[in-house]
């Protein structure tokens, strides 16, 4: 086993990182504005609020994070070589948050108005916030239905697929078929085929998902050990019990690396579902954002994605280290 | 007597190569007109070098495998396929990683669709093979001697009339293996219950059993069965144990010779 990391090397790493965002803060309290801009003031309850303030706030709330990161390190000595291995990247983020401010907002020589500054991207939260919070649950739940069909598809398929030799015969070879076909190509069939929209996207997550967990289904079915199907007969198993209790979950780990890159399908469809013609999602805000050129919308969108689908994958992995728990040491 | 509570008759069982079914050669002769009779409480043990077909024979009274000639009865009913009143502790590996060891156990009260109302049995075979404490390990996480008794705590849960054992602790150290040869004996005598163990250790097959049948392979054949009659406490060390080992070492050694002359023959 290697040896702890000492709690002096944890509050270090705290140290380089709150410096980092600190030196961003600063940065944007103390450098003038040269370039013109208009700064608005916006009331949020009972707090006032300017782009500056309100990027300073995110930066401080970036801090807080990860003191709290730190803290969690050093009650668990097992989190402590991530959080110390991490310090010089996050230190290096407040720097570039500092350069990218100064030329991006305080001077605005990158190329506007497609590269605003940090600040003005988070001003879309102020003076967009709930319409922009409307597209994002837009987005979640197209999503859930989409890849929640494809899911039950998928698993419903694979299991008839890897328990019945005939579903195989006759299934596999169309399961094989659509799914070396890139969901893009259903796309004309899609929108003429279904009544609306939403239903069109949900018809390609579902089917860029199906492809991925059928086989690792069915996949994960086949390579049961007889053996273990035996020792459930002589317990007097019936085939519902091997079917369940025996082939599910012995494909459960395969399951997951199925759902896992139908995930990443369904992301990529989503957005791309949204931009040809849903009547919202964040696909959709990044669209109508670039048509009135206010570039500072179409990033703090990419921004809610970039979170909403890290905290999807996060969520999915939980479940799946849950549910495979028992392989947890089994292999190196 | 009363009736035996397994007859084998006759059987015979022939491996045939699939890919090669026109080719005469690529089919083995596992088992060759086995006849046996298990009287109820007995302990049987079947000895035999590697690849004389004693998997293939318990697999068969398991209800794993068909016989193409011969019928296998227990209790007069065909034997036509596996069934819980036959409990079947596996040569190795045969336990689901995915469930704790308090999981695999409950696995044959699941299997059954009884563990609602026998839930309690549970922690009771738990106790019987000595696992307290390790309700919530996964089989990767224990002993291979622990596994064993595991899949022995599993196999007993549903109750069986008879254990049947393929070499459970072949792949275990000597002290784990007198251990487990206790426990097994400890449920034999408190239960009555029949088993039938697959070993190739003939001081377990004497310290166990009540009788011994002898295989000899190519083709599997039962050379003769031998009765071991010592005292229910058997010491590995009595003269009359070791007198009882050189006496069946001479008379495996002796099928084997016969065995050898019969290939040989074979081939000239
Ligand atoms: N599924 C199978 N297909 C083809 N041949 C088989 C099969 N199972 C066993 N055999 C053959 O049948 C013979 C008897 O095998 P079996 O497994 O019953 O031997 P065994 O006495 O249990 O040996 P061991 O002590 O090594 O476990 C061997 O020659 C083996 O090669
Ligand atoms: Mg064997």
């Amino acid at each position: 086993m290697k040896r702890e990391i000492p709690v002096r090397n944890v509050a270090r790493a705290a140290l380089i990182t709150v410096l980092g965002f600190l030196i961003a803060i600063l940065g944007n309290l103390l450098i003038p504005q040269v370039a013109e801009l208009t700064v608005e003031t916006y009331k949020w309850g009972p707090f006032l609020f300017n782009l500056n303030s309100f990027y300073r706030l995110v930066l401080g709330l970036i801090i807080v994070f990860y003191l709290i990161a730190g803290a969690r390190a050093l009650k668990r000595p097992e989190l402590r070589p991530e959080y110390v291995k991490q310090k010089w990247f996050r230190f290096a983020m407040g720097l570039v948050l500092l350069v990218y401010d100064l030329a991006g907002t305080k001077l605005r020589i990158t190329p506007q108005p497609f590269f605003p500054g940090p600040a003005e991207v988070l001003k879309t939260f102020l003076d967009d916030g709930p319409y922009l919070m409307q597209n994002t649950l837009f987005s979640l739940r197209l999503f859930g239905v989409g890849f929640g069909i494809g899911i039950l598809l998928g698993l419903t398929t694979g299991v008839l697929i890897g328990w019945f030799p005939k579903v195989y015969y006759w299934v596999y070879p169309i399961v094989r078929i659509t799914g070396v076909i890139p969901a893009v190509a259903w796309m004309p069939f899609a929108l003429t085929l279904f009544p609306n929209a939403f239903s069109s996207a949900v018809f390609l997550m579902a089917i860029c998902s199906w492809f991925p967990i059928a086989s690792q289904t069915a996949f994960g079915i086949q390579t049961t050990e007889k053996s273990q199907f035996e020792a459930a007969r002589t317990l007097g198993a019936k085939n519902s019990f091997l079917v369940f209790h025996v082939a599910i979950p012995h494909a459960m780990p395969q399951i997951f690396n199925g759902i896992q890159s139908a995930c990443g399908n369904s992301f990529t469809f989503l957005v791309i579902a949204e931009m040809m013609g849903q009547p919202g999602g964040l696909g959709y805000y990044i669209n109508i954002s670039k048509i009135w050129a206010i570039y500072g919308q179409v990033f703090a969108a990419i921004l809610v994605m970039a979170l909403l689908f890290s905290v999807i994958i996060a969520v999915l992995n939980q479940i799946k280290a849950y549910v495979l728990r028992w392989q947890k040491g089994r292999f190196v | 007597m009363s009736q035996p509570i397994i007859e084998i008759k006759q059987v015979s069982r022939i491996y045939v190569d699939e890919d090669r079914s026109s080719d005469d050669s690529s089919s083995v002769l596992a088992l060759k007109d086995i006849n046996l009779e298990v009287e109820e409480g007995e302990f049987l043990s079947i000895i035999g070098p590697s690849g004389c077909g004693k998997t293939t024979l318990l697999r068969l009274i398991g209800g794993l495998d068909k016989p193409q000639a011969g019928e296998l009865t227990m209790a007069g009913e065909k034997i036509t396929g596996p069934d819980p009143k036959r409990g079947y502790v596996f040569q190795q590996g045969s336990l689901f990683p995915w469930l704790t060891v308090e999981k695999n156990i409950a696995a044959g009260l699941k299997a059954r669709g009884v563990f609602r109302q026998s839930r309690d049995r549970v922690p009771e075979f738990i106790r019987l093979v000595g696992l307290d404490g390790f309700e919530s390990a996964y089989p990767h996480q224990i002993s291979g001697g622990m596994a064993q008794r595991v899949a022995i705590a599993r196999a007993l849960i549903n109750d069986p009339q008879i254990l049947l054992l393929d070499e459970p602790m072949g792949a275990l150290d000597s002290f784990t293996r007198a251990d487990i040869q206790d426990k097994l004996l400890e449920i034999h005598r408190k239960d009555h219950k029949t088993m039938i163990l697959v070993t190739h250790d003939v001081d377990e097959a004497i310290y166990l059993s009540d009788r011994i049948v002898i295989m000899t392979p190519r083709p599997g054949k039962i050379h003769e069965i031998v009765s071991v009659n010592l005292p229910a406490d058997r010491d590995r060390t009595s003269s009359d144990f070791l007198e009882m080992r050189k006496e069946i070492m001479r008379r495996f050694s002796k099928a084997n010779a016969e065995a050898d002359k019969v290939d040989m023959a074979a081939y000239i």
